[in-house]
């Protein structure tokens, strides 16, 4: 079979559905969305009737995967690294249970914040959970560790993390797939009792899955995703994992290391591999992709014994994600560099579309706040967080999914009146319903902008699972009708528009404007494809 | 052989169709490929770049190395100078000079053309000029395409039928516009190499 060109991304996505996938479950976020997306638009996947689409948050996304574990099938949940926050409480809890059919959790680092708000490593989640971590160095690593994954999962009983990053997700290279095999049928948990975690149950189960540690880590040694590669120089070795495997042998064009290697695929830690190499070494280099997880594991807090040189002693930046060149100066050889950006180059900022729902939405608050002092809007994660650059200068604020409104909450509470939240429709349903019940129950003084153009805009337009629904959520949960307000945020019902926000300002009590408007993206594509479909009937 | 191409432009200006096309025709060559894309929030408008790596062995790194790049291709032109701490002494820079101001302090032309003249081993050209005339507004990219082929080491006939193939869908009439567009870029190219 001819090699596919795949995206990381697509290799999982193209991998699970080889290897028996029934459903994924998620929720958009940078690097991961690529996954589910190639699923949800696979012919192959539709005809095997693998359940694909996009969850209310990575929370409800982890549980319903957990529940077709529960069932017997093999399920995958796909999200960023700061989702895995979202999804935590069912995640730790997931390795409690542990796993019945096959389940991969894969979780998508962002290492130098390319797309979004800080880059945290979900390998300590791994650890933290105590489950078995696969991180794929390549394309190719990471289509066969989607079959070995579910095949670990079922055989240890246990969730799999697979953990990416941007670099990996993002870029494409040639993989080779494997033959295809059945899914799972429905078949219950032999034990009744495995998924009730009642505290007589929790124990019993938690000591299960200390008890598997060790077959865990058995498991790493067998599965060819660590190695111990030897080499003649012992003065340093290097242990890599994930894509940092690359980077030093781009250092090495004959692709001869001199230093011993351990290369990384597969936690927890083998020891065998670690003990041997440190052993045999007069120092250790660490080259890992994130934070230095595997460097705090070797050096520990007192930092006996041998040097252990990473991001930790400054041979590498502790922030950012690593390049060939990073790893170079680590190694001692000589760094290359070309020319200097000119200074005529100035930086080009993203910013909202040409016709973007949002900026009007943004000018009629802007001035609807003109009398106010500012530092009075609370905002969230999505195209609108681009409301804090220039020229709209709108929002204070932007922390994690859904922290506009309780933020909002909090600062009317403290007695900054009034307190606007500005949050989009796929945000609200996301994480936004329980703060406004927390604000309809406390009577809070505060102006809550949904900005609905219909979609999930800023990862590429998915479905929002707001649509259609905000007016009866804000009702059903006591907003009262006559502040529940629909706007059409565009220029010429900017003074109009300006008046209610003004008037809502005013309001003491739970206020939400709706901006409706359908993402410009979104609208632009359906036109073209309408205008696809007509070039395509008959003439006459 | 080695090619580490960067592709330079602004979010929405379709640097992918390039890689995508170079890409099948490395394929199509029996290369070696790598290509990492941006995705996300800096699609918005903002500049974004793609690195392109093709070679005749297995490639290591998804990110080309600072200063070992082979080729800057630009579909913007104050883009095409934000990328050359990754360019090679021995490096050419390929850019359309039709600016994308989306931006309120962009730079002057004549600071810009000033920068990019004073590289010895370019090719500037208004790619959506040349397009326009040939009745194919669209297919600028494909003029910016034709004016790298010269330095891409994979034959020009390649890279025409990766063309013919991605666009083979579209009709015989699409594909004529995008190989006359390619061709033109191609010709300003090689009567410009010196």
């Amino acid at each position: 079979m001819q090699k596919l060109m795949l995206l990381g991304d697509e290799a999982i996505a193209q991998g699970a559905i080889d290897a028996g996938m029934s459903g994924i479950y998620a929720y958009p976020g940078t690097p991961s969305t690529e996954i589910t997306e190639f699923i949800i638009h696979s012919k192959e996947a539709q005809i095997r009737h693998i359940r694909s689409g996009w969850s209310a948050n990575e929370k409800t996304a982890m549980e319903s995967a957990l529940g077709m574990s529960y069932a017997g099938k093999r399920a995958m949940v796909c999200m960023k690294h700061v989702g895995l926050n979202v999804a935590a409480d069912a995640f730790v809890n997931s390795a409690i249970t542990g796993a019945n059919g096959g389940l991969i959790i894969v979780s998508a680092d962002d290492p130098s914040m390319h797309s979004s708000q800080n880059e945290q490593d979900s390998r300590f989640y791994g650890k933290f959970a105590m489950i078995p971590i696969l991180e794929p160095s390549n394309q190719q690593e990471a289509y066969d560790m989607v079959f070995y994954g579910f095949d670990l999962s079922e055989k240890l009983g246990l969730p799999v993390l697979m953990r990416i990053t941007t670099r990996l997700a993002h870029s494409r290279s040639g993989v080779q797939r494997l033959a295809s095999r059945e899914q799972n049928g429905v078949k219950l948990p032999k034990n009744p009792r495995q998924f009730i975690l009642l505290p007589a149950n929790a124990r019993r189960q938690y000591k299960s899955l200390l008890q598997k540690q060790d077959a865990m880590e058995e498991a790493g040694l067998n599965s060819g995703f660590n190695s111990y590669f030897d080499g003649p120089d012992k003065s340093m070795g290097i242990i890599t994992s994930g894509i940092g495997y690359n980077y030093l042998m781009e250092n090495y064009p004959d692709r001869i290391v001199p230093f011993p290697i351990v290369k990384i695929g597969q936690y927890p830690l083998p020891h065998s591999m670690i003990s041997q190499i440190y052993n045999d070494c007069n120092e250790l280099l660490i080259l890992e992709e994130g934070a230095p997880v595997i460097e705090e594991m070797l050096k520990g807090f007192l930092n006996l014994g041998k040097k252990v040189k990473g991001r930790l002693d400054n041979t590498i930046p502790r922030d950012g994600e690593l390049n060939p060149n990073i790893v170079a100066v680590a190694l001692g050889k000589v760094d290359t560099r070309g020319k200097e950006i000119p200074s005529v180059v100035v930086n080009r900022p993203p910013s909202l579309c040409k016709g973007c729902p949002h900026i009007y939405s943004y000018n009629a608050l802007n001035q609807a706040l003109d009398t106010w002092s500012k530092g009075r809007v609370f905002s969230d994660i999505g195209c609108y967080t681009l409301g804090a650059l220039d020229p709209f200068d709108a929002i204070n604020t932007c922390v994690d999914m859904g922290a506009s409104i309780t933020m909002a909450k909090g600062a009317a509470d403290a007695g900054l009146l009034p307190a606007v939240a500005v949050i989009g429709d796929s945000t609200f349903t996301h994480s936004g319903i329980t703060g406004l019940i927390d604000c309809v129950n406390d009577h809070s003084s505060i102006t809550i902008m949904i900005l609905d153009n219909a979609t999930t805009a800023m990862t590429g337009g998915q479905t929002s699972a707001a649509f259609g629904k905000i007016e009866d959520i804000c009702k059903g949960v006591g907003v009262h009708e006559d502040h529940i307000i629909v706007l059409n945020p565009s220029p010429k019902n900017h003074e109009e528009n300006m008046a209610i926000l003004k008037k809502e300002l005013e309001y003491k009590g739970v206020s939400v404007i709706i901006p409706r408007r359908e993402c410009i993206q979104t609208a632009m594509r359906t036109l073209k494809e309408s205008k696809k479909q007509k070039v395509g009937e008959p003439v006459n | 052989m080695k090619r580490d191409i960067i592709l330079a432009g602004v979010g929405g200006q379709g640097i992918l169709s390039i890689a995508a096309t170079i890409g099948m025709a490395a394929l199509g060559s029996g290369l070696h490929l790598k290509q990492a894309e941006v995705h996300g929030m800096s699609q918005r408008g903002g500049d974004v770049s793609s690195n392109l790596r093709i070679a005749d062995h297995e490639i290591a790194s998804d990110l080309i190395p600072f200063g070992q790049a082979d080729l800057i291709i630009s579909v913007e032109p104050m883009e095409s100078l934000r990328y050359l701490p990754l360019l090679s002494d021995s490096g050419w820079l390929i850019t359309n000079t039709k600016p994308y101001i989306n931006i309120s302090n962009y730079p002057s032309m004549d600071a810009l053309m000033k920068e990019i003249d004073s590289f010895e081993k370019h090719i500037a050209l208004n790619a959506d000029d040349i397009a326009k005339d040939l009745g194919t507004a669209r297919s600028a990219n494909m003029v910016i395409l034709g004016a790298a082929t010269p330095f891409l080491e994979i034959p020009h006939d390649k890279i025409a039928d990766a063309i013919r193939q991605i666009f083979t869908r579209k009709g015989a009439e699409v594909v004529k516009l995008n190989i006359d567009a390619f061709e033109a870029g191609y010709q300003f190219a090689i009567s410009h190499m010196n």
